[in-house]
């Protein structure tokens, strides 16, 4: 018996997935030894031709991490789909756009005029971007387009699995892939993970207050911070009420507060959204004025809240951008 | 929208103040714009962002929020945590370049019927001048930019003689979990 | 949860409400068109739904077509949701299948286009049809009501609810913040339109609530605070110190004739300052309960730091044995439990002196309505010698002016009910003490009631002046001879057709009725609603006319608006009939729109805790998971709204519905 195919896919992302691949350790040998990779561009080489020979449906499963941003990255994640029996969406990118997301708060003309015109470090004299064709000598070359919106991969392809982090944890990664092999796999449409909030994991738990009454939110710049204490009872906005356990605490315990990469639970829509509810319904001021004061304290709230996710809110991107 | 557009204003009331402010209006007979749906809540309280989020992205072109004055509140503190939640949203939304006059957040206490006449129809007013929001024509707008592809997709189907793949559509289906 | 995976089956009703609805609305159409909507088997347009054969309609209905849901497109569910619920259990759904659509209030009486109308009463019952689909079957759970009352204030109103609710058994606490009960009318001489004497019918109801087995006469006492739900209310009373000792005064009076004031030298509140009293006092003879008060504000013996040593304790000794008297009293909170309140705060009579052209205040011949009913008592000022402030001159002449502080948009713009009739009473009793010519001054005459009118036609028989007007002035400024030393009352006459001056000797304002000053601070405190001049709000004027938007809380006589003594007696009888249904059945079914935890998918993160008002949640450290007490929980859903992690349910208003309920009001074009 032949062993299960398996494809490794990137998109828009930042190769951090990637590593977590690697990150398996020694177990990674006996998923080696277990599925027969059929492509994985960061690591080996394959002609994606050779994908496009193959019969539908013939790889058991891709892993396809990044948002989709480009006409070939869309055009890749549509060519695994039909080739793959099984496509994971594989962390924050995949799942629910990502960082790259946050570029749905902008227009695509000024993202490209920052990046090769008012970027610090580029110097582009000549004021290049990149073309989608140009031709040289008789050669017309094609390169592909940089799409308006960014998008989560189940909002382009039909997905079967959720498997999210930035990046997701070796065990997470393990679960969902000895899941995969041992055929134990859970309804369509799941999310690989626990469904409560991180606090449930976070080695901080125990020192949450019963009171909040926020007047000010800091930074984790902002002041010297307890490396035990809650980072929410220390005015340091932390999204790990809203965000899916599964990480088990991986930031907290570095002593960084969480800022969502997990998504939300399955009983919420707009990660963003329920957690501001959470933060400012136990804001101290009852007047407008008051409670300005303690939002003035929160200086990008999209940034905050919307951290990994903007692209599959339910507004998805800013509303009066071109289409 | 074949039809002259008018906005469509989807209204929160809290059962115990603006809800039934809104049935004195009804019991005096005053007359307002007929643009607004009301879903009623117990509290203002119970507004959580995500209605006002999902309203506007299904076709809203403006929210209404009407709860108990300050210190009125049935449930004694609803209204300010209604508030509090109103000024961030109203920051977030101007972030994503929603116009300020599409959400409001008004108190109104059970013997004001007329102020929800004048509220629903100021707010009609404000809206018909900013147009509609259409988010989900946007949204639709927005996908345009993948159909290039599934045309190109489909006519290489067809020339292969394959059958038409059942995932070139764009998915929009909410992510289910377990 | 059976129910919830069978096919649903969902039934829909448009009420015509005889043309209220179907005037503006096409039924018709709506039927037709909520006909074609997922899940719904059937769709019809009726008449009146909440008649007993549109009831029965449902019910049948659910049997016939195996119904699982219905909705009713109709009026307010404030008014009718119970009803039709009834009608959904009496087919034999569990009555939380069941959703209302407000098509009256917020549709056909506030729209002017049918087409409109319409389209919106499509759209509200598609997000009905929407969230029904996604109800569960609720259970409504039980609360026993405790068996005490309390009313509070102790007027006509108060003492007709104390009493009805102690002669059927039931333990009343009557708080009064006054030192007595008897309210307005303890201060009236006759009443309209029979003359009978106030005090010979209002004295005998007092007295036997203080001596009433089953009430706990609460006087010279506020609430101050109240918390806990229907059938379950913590009520705190200030008592505020009397320096006597209640359980030991018999009522003798000896220490106000030993007082070392020797003559009475301070303002009598209770004769509206028309005379005077001493520091230790009972506000009036017939005073309930026969209990004295001292008022230390002038009262020597707290002025001891101050003056010499001038106050010899008279009182102490003529109090004697019976030591009552007791310097050192402190306001004392007294904690009680009961099951349902009355609040009958009664009102305060309008300030004339907020209308200076009448002056009131000015000149010392103009008295309001209030003043004149202490005059005419025989137990008054002057024993019922009607005299004027100089305390000798009878007046010849007197002007009654109706409607100050009534029917007056630079005032209170409502009929303060009463003024009509009080003034015609005065004038007979005025007319009768005096034999002056007394001239009413009126903008209406307004006299529905059993014998009004009668006895306006028995006024104008006596030879009472009537001149229709409103009043522009009062002056001592003369014209002529006999105007001089007189007050001029300077009117248009509407029926004669010209400005009239008439000099009298005395002017008497009617007073209209508003709310107390502090009637707010009262509303807030049993978390009643207010109408916009400040007169508590019934939970409907026709229906229930008595409760309030608070279960178990009840309203009457003048605090929820003008009226006079027979109407606010009927009214304490129906909110005290109110207490005792909730009484006697010994429960009330809570409506089960409570929150509850998810147990395993809550993480702990302690961000509810301190959400709720009515401390419901609470924290398992060793589980580290919140629960919410369902008993505490009143069904807000702000901690809902909060939940970060959305682990929060509200029965009855839950994520999934209300998102039905939005998808469903935007889903028609």
């Amino acid at each position: 018996m032949s062993k299960p195919k398996v494809a490794f896919y990137w998109c828009a992302s930042c190769g951090g997935c990637e590593e977590t691949v690697v990150d398996l350790a020694e177990d990674i040998l006996g998923v080696v030894a277990a599925v027969d990779i059929v492509l994985w561009p960061v690591a080996m080489d394959f002609k994606y031709k050779s994908i496009e020979d193959m019969p539908d449906k013939s790889i058991t499963a891709t892993l396809l991490n990044g948002a989709i941003r480009s006409t070939e990255q869309e055009e890749m994640a549509r060519l695994l789909r039909r080739k793959s029996q099984f496509l994971l969406a594989y962390g924050s990118c995949a799942v629910s756009g990502g960082i790259p997301g946050m570029a749905n708060q902008f227009p695509r003309e000024q993202i490209l005029k920052f990046n090769y015109e008012e970027c610090p470090t580029m110097v582009n004299e000549k004021k290049v971007h990149p073309q989608v064709s140009c031709s040289d000598e008789g050669h017309t070359l094609k390169l592909p387009q940089l799409h308006n919106v960014v998008r989560s991969l189940d909002q382009v392809v039909d997905v079967d699995y959720y498997v999210p982090g930035c990046p997701p944890t070796p065990k997470i990664t393990k679960a969902a892939v000895t899941a995969l092999l041992e055929g134990k796999l859970p309804p369509k449409g799941s999310v690989i993970g626990p469904d409560a909030a991180l606090c449930e994991e976070c080695p901080r738990k125990a020192s949450k207050p019963s009171v909040w009454d926020y007047t000010q939110f800091v930074r984790p710049h902002h002041k010297l911070l307890d490396p035990e204490k809650c980072f929410l009872a220390q005015n340091v906005i932390c999204m790990g009420p809203s965000t899916r356990a599964g990480c088990e605490g991986a930031c907290t315990t570095g002593g960084m507060p969480c800022t969502g990469c997990f998504g939300p639970t399955s009983r919420v829509t707009d990660q963003g959204a329920k957690m501001m509810s959470s933060l400012c319904s136990n804001i101290l001021a009852k007047d407008e004025e008051g409670i300005n004061k303690t939002l003035d304290t929160i200086p990008d709230p999209i940034g905050t809240f919307y951290r990994y996710g903007l692209a599959k809110s339910i507004l998805r991107r800013k509303v009066n951008l071109p289409a | 929208m074949s039809k002259e557009w008018k906005p469509r204003i989807v209204a929160f009331f809290c059962n115990w103040c603006t809800y039934t402010a809104a049935d004195l209006a009804g019991v005096s007979r005053l007359k307002y714009a007929s643009n607004t749906r009301v879903i009623r809540l117990m509290c203002s309280g119970r507004v959580d962002p995500q209605f006002i989020l999902d309203a506007l992205s299904k076709g809203a072109d403006a929210v209404l929020i009407g709860g108990c004055h300050p210190f009125d509140c049935h449930y004694a503190e609803g209204n300010y945590k209604c508030l509090r939640r109103f000024e961030m949203l109203k920051r977030m939304l101007k972030d994503m370049g929603v116009e300020e006059d599409r959400i409001r957040l008004e108190w109104i206490s059970a013997a004001e019927g007329a102020k929800v006449k004048t509220v629903i129809n100021e707010m009609v007013t404000k809206v018909t001048e900013l147009g509609p929001l259409g988010m989900p024509q946007k949204f639709e707008e927005w996908d345009k930019e993948m159909e290039q592809l599934t045309h190109h997709v489909q006519a290489a189907d067809a020339a292969q003689g394959a059958p038409c793949c059942a995932h070139a559509q764009p998915q929009k289906k909410e992510v289910a979990h377990v | 949860m059976e129910m919830n995976q069978k096919e649903i089956r969902i039934g829909f009703y448009v009420c015509h409400c005889g043309s209220n609805i179907a005037a503006m609305v096409d039924c018709p159409d709506v039927a037709k068109y909520v006909g074609t909507l997922p899940n719904v088997v059937l769709s019809r347009d009726y008449k009146y739904m909440c008649s007993d054969p549109g009831q029965e309609l449902i019910a049948k209905d659910i049997a016939e077509h195996k119904l699982n849901r219905i909705v009713v497109a109709s009026c307010s569910p404030l008014l009718h949701e119970h009803t039709f619920r009834g009608a959904v259990e009496a087919g034999g759904v569990n009555p939380f299948f069941f959703h209302m659509v407000n098509i009256r209030e917020h549709d056909s009486w506030v729209h002017t286009d049918r087409k409109e109308a319409t389209e919106k009463a499509k759209g509200l019952s598609q997000a009905a049809i929407a969230r029904v689909a996604k109800h569960k079957k609720l259970e409504q759970k039980k609360v026993p009501i405790h068996p005490d009352v309390l009313v509070v204030g102790g007027g006509i109103a108060g003492i007709h609810a104390a009493m009805t609710l102690a002669n059927a058994g039931k333990k009343v606490y009557l708080v009064e913040r006054e030192p007595s009960i008897g309210g307005h009318m303890a201060k009236f001489d006759k009443t309209f339109p029979t003359l009978d004497c106030a005090a010979c019918i209002l004295t005998p109801k007092m007295s036997a609530v203080g001596s009433h087995p089953n009430i706990t006469l609460l006087s010279y006492s506020e609430v101050t605070k109240m918390s806990g739900y229907v059938g379950n209310y913590d009520v705190t009373v200030k008592r505020k110190p009397r320096y006597i000792n209640e359980d030991l005064c018999t009522g003798c009076q000896d220490c106000i004739s030993h007082c070392v004031f020797k003559e009475p030298k301070f303002a009598d509140e209770f004769n509206e300052n028309l005379s005077k009293r001493r520091p230790v006092y009972i506000p009036f003879p017939q005073a309930t309960p026969q209990v004295v008060l001292i008022d230390p504000e002038v009262c020597l013996n707290f002025k001891r730091s101050v003056l010499t040593d001038k106050c010899k304790k008279t009182c102490v000794e003529a109090c004697g044995e019976k030591k009552a008297i007791d310097f050192t009293q402190k306001e004392t909170l007294l904690d009680i439990k009961v099951g349902t309140i009355i609040v009958s705060t009664g009102f305060q009579t309008f300030d004339a002196k907020r209308i200076p052209q009448y002056g009131y205040g000015k000149y010392p011949g103009v008295y309001t309505a209030l003043e004149i009913e202490r005059l005419v008592n025989t137990s008054g000022p002057t024993g019922g010698h009607v005299v004027l402030r100089d305390g000798k001159t009878e007046p010849k002449s007197i002007g009654i002016i109706h409607c100050v502080g009534s029917r007056d948009k630079k005032t209170n713009r409502w009929c303060s009910r009463v003024c009509c009739m009080y003034s015609m009473k005065l004038a007979h009793l005025l007319k009768e003490h005096t034999g002056a010519e007394v001239y009413n001054f009126y903008i209406d005459m307004r006299t529905p009631g059993k014998g009004y009118e009668e006895f306006y036609d028995k006024l104008l028989e006596e030879g009472n002046h009537f001149i229709r007007g409103r009043v522009g002035e009062v002056t001592d400024w003369a014209f002529t001879k006999e105007e001089e030393g007189k007050l001029v009352i300077r009117v248009e006459d509407t029926l004669a057709g010209y400005v009239r001056r008439i000099p009298v000797d005395m002017v008497v304002l009617a007073t209209g009725i508003e709310p107390h000053s502090d009637s707010n601070d009262v509303r807030r405190l049993f978390n009643m609603s207010c109408g916009s001049e400040g007169f508590f709000l019934e939970r409907h004027p026709k229906l229930a006319p008595v409760n309030t938007f608070n279960d178990g809380i009840y309203i009457a006589g003048c605090c929820q608006g003008p009226r006079d003594i027979p109407d606010t007696v009927a009214q304490a009888g129906a909110a005290a009939a109110e207490c005792m249904a909730l009484i006697d059945k010994g429960h009330i079914e809570q409506e089960p729109n409570t929150a509850f935890v998810l147990a395993d998918e809550c993480c702990g993160c302690k961000s509810c805790l301190p959400l709720c008002p009515y401390t419901a949640i609470t924290f398992d450290e060793a589980l580290g998971k919140a629960s919410i007490n369902e008993a505490l929980c009143k069904g807000c859903g702000t901690c809902v709204a909060a939940c970060p992690s959305g682990s929060i349910v509200q029965n009855l208003f839950d994520d999934e519905e209300i998102f039905s309920e939005i998808k469903g009001v935007l889903a028609y074009e």
